[in-house]
């Protein structure tokens, strides 16, 4: 071999190892990025997932509650006066301190604390009259403390705990009182303006119900649509207008729909404003085109021969579609429709503008209950100044992000699982 | 007797002509072969027998085609009661990619021939024996009809084709993706079917179509160069084209 092929050899084997450097290097920096960001969300919202407890005593004095009757029915109990009752809780942790500061320990606690008092009582109505120990929900700043999230050492006037209280939250902590356990409430309860009670309860169903509104209205459309364009429309100057609208039409901003949505679906049609109907029909709208060409392809992957041996058979173009053609094109068809559904799922834009990030404290129980989504709730509480909606945002986006690989890995399953082989 | 009679037929593609005056007359429970060099045609002329060109949007078909005295090529024809009276086999085995009783059961099923279970049974049995494949998946009939062998699912195929019991079947080169051994028990189902159906068939193979066919037409560029009994159109055949094609000079 002559030292200039031998040249040229030399330098394509070189070109191509370069090549997969710049590839391995190429991939090396997105997971790096991936990664970064994992670690970012996990440090930060892990501890969403516990919730600071409160230990402390509670006397249900009769006389302090104001019930009269001997043996109270459930009524009473109900229409009980617990407020007196839940401040002494409170104040009973520290005896000696004068009344016009008792603020200060009321202010460790979360404002719910008088009816976490009363649904103990109301759960073990034998308790009435006795001394019983009371787990409160911490006020978020003990929370924070207790969590390590706030710094002990600066000055008290730029502290949301003072000296007094982090004393006292120093006192219960040694006597084993302050309780860290899985933060149930995050999962079950909807929001709130307070860190410590605020959950993703309502925005989780404000995006089920959202999904489930958006896969009713875009699923039998655009599979319809496809269907149609595909099998039995004219190829003609006017459907090649159509296809290429449809694919366009995939590629329009998702707040150009919000607007549409509240332009049309709440000002012309009067449908209810922050509810998932509306937010999942806005929704339907983005998903239609995904699903439409999904749906194109995998007919289009359907052999010809198949079609052909329907037909020579004596099928009919309908019977052919629906005997053959649309069920061999079903996997491709829904996950492309999951996959539609989860670039949904994480819309937040549209969303906002059809009112869904109003505040919502109840859960929805239909999609027309008013709602948040959890990509909205994410925005919601980010705009929050309070230390305790910051680890919230990062616990919401987890829960977020599972949601979506969940749903991408369904569409795998179902990819993967029912795709036929033909011969 | 004359089953299907085409005359002056032409078929374009667009603009592209396919098929020149084909006129040919096929007889009843024969077997004709067409054969010809690739490209001439055979495919096209087959298709319009059972109106399968209309599958494809350019192509344009004129001229009378035929059967018992019923116009095919007109457009107020019932396709799907043509198609169930002319079965189809193709070059690549295409079962569908569902049960081997399912494949057969199909024609069956959407046109109503069945009355019960029993009968569909029955239908879906005959026809397996009929194609010489009933032994070979009678304990299997609920397994996918993909998963045979390629001259299994081809027997599959022509199963499939007699289950509606059609007047006519179209074979367009049915063995060309076959082993010698499938060919010879395809070879001999044909030879069986002809005493109840007319069959016309598409080959590449010469001694194919001596074995198996009775009539023999020979395609060139599109026009049918010579037609007539297969004895004669291979050991003295009137045209020259023909004479060269089958001894081998072209093609
Ligand atoms: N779908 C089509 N669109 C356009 N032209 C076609 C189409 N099908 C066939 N043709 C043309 O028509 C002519 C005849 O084709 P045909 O398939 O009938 O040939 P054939 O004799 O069956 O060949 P082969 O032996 O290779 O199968 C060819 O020139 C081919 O290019
Ligand atoms: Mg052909």
């Amino acid at each position: 071999m002559n030292s200039f092929k031998k040249n040229l050899l030399k330098k394509r084997y070189n070109a191509e190892r370069r090549f997969q450097w710049y590839g391995k290097i190429a991939i090396g920096l997105a997971l790096s990025f991936l990664a970064v960001f994992m670690f970012q969300i996990f440090s930060k919202g892990y501890s969403a997932f516990q919730k600071t407890w409160i230990v402390t005593e509670v006397h249900y004095d009769k006389e302090l509650l104001l019930i009269d009757a001997e043996s109270p029915s459930k009524d009473d109990l109900e229409n009980a006066d617990y407020y007196d009752v839940a401040y002494k809780a409170m104040t009973s942790l520290d005896p000696g301190l004068p009344e016009e500061e008792d603020r200060q320990l009321i202010q460790m606690v979360s404002y719910k604390y008088e009816a976490e008092v009363k649904d103990l009582l109301l759960k073990n109505p034998d308790y009435l009259g006795k001394i019983v120990p009371i787990k409160l929900t911490a006020s978020d700043d003990v929370d924070q403390v207790h969590k390590g999230n706030y710094p002990r050492d600066i000055p008290e006037q730029n502290r949301r705990v003072n000296d007094y209280q982090l004393q006292i939250y120093d006192m219960l902590n040694e006597r084993g009182d302050i309780l860290s356990e899985f933060n149930i409430s995050f999962f079950t309860s909807p929001d709130s303006r307070e860190a410590e009670l605020a959950g993703i309860a309502s925005s989780f169903m404000g995006t089920v119900f959202s999904i489930l509104v958006c896969l009713a209205f875009s699923f039998p459309v655009a599979v319809l649509a496809a269907i149609y364009l595909e099998e039995f429309a004219p190829k003609n100057k006017f459907t090649d207008f159509i296809e290429v609208n449809i694919n366009n039409l995939a590629a329009v901003p998702s707040i150009v729909f919000g607007l549409l949505g509240l332009g049309v679906l709440l000002a012309v049609f009067n449908l209810p404003r922050s509810t998932p109907l509306v937010g999942g029909i806005t929704l339907s709208l983005m998903t239609l085109p995904t699903i439409i060409i999904a749906a194109r392809a995998s007919l289009k992957a359907v052999p010809p021969s198949i079609r052909e041996a329907a037909l020579a058979m004596g099928a009919s173009n309908m019977q052919t579609t629906m005997h053959h053609t649309v069920p061999l094109s079903m996997p491709g068809t829904l996950s492309g429709t999951i996959i539609g559904l989860a670039q949904a799922l994480g819309e937040t834009a549209p969303l906002i503008l059809i009112g869904m990030v109003a505040f919502v404290n109840t859960i929805p129980g239909t999609p027309v209950d008013p709602a948040a989504s959890l990509p909205v709730q994410i925005y919601i509480w980010s705009e929050s100044a309070e230390r305790g909606f910051v680890e919230k945002v990062s616990a919401c986006i987890m829960v977020l992000l599972a949601f979506l690989i969940l749903m991408n890995l369904a569409a795998q399953i179902v990819r993967h699982k029912f795709e036929k082989k033909w011969s | 007797m004359s089953k299907i009679k085409a005359e002056n037929v032409n078929v374009y593609y667009g603009s592209k002509q396919a098929l020149f005056d084909v006129s040919i007359d096929i007889a009843e429970k024969e077997v004709t072969a067409l054969i010809g060099p690739s490209g001439c045609g055979k495919s096209t002329f087959l298709r319009c027998l059972n109106r399968m060109n209309d599958v494809i949007e350019i192509c344009r078909v004129e001229g009378s085609i035929k059967m018992d005295n019923l116009e095919l090529n007109s457009r107020k024809l019932d396709v799907v009661r043509l198609r169930e009276n002319v079965g189809m086999v193709f070059q690549k085995p295409n079962p569908f990619p569902k049960t081997i009783y399912e494949n057969v059961a199909y024609g069956p099923t959407i046109h109503g021939i069945a009355q019960s279970k029993e009968e569909m049974d029955q239908i879906v049995e005959t026809s397996l024996k009929k194609a010489a494949l009933w032994n070979e998946v009678k304990d299997r009939l609920d397994e996918i009809g993909t998963g045979l062998s390629g001259g299994q699912q081809q027997r599959l195929c022509i199963a499939r084709a007699i289950s509606v019991s059609p007047e006519v079947i179209l074979m367009d080169e049915p063995c060309s993706a076959l082993d010698p051994i499938a060919t010879a028990q395809i070879e001999e189902l044909i030879d069986d079917l002809k005493k109840e159906v007319t069959i016309v068939i598409v080959t590449h193979s010469m001694s194919q179509a001596a074995r198996v066919s009775q009539k023999t037409g020979f395609f060139h560029l599109g026009k049918l160069i010579e037609f007539g009994p297969t004895d004669k159109i291979f050991k003295n055949p009137d045209n020259q084209q023909t004479q060269d094609y089958i001894t081998g000079r072209f093609g």
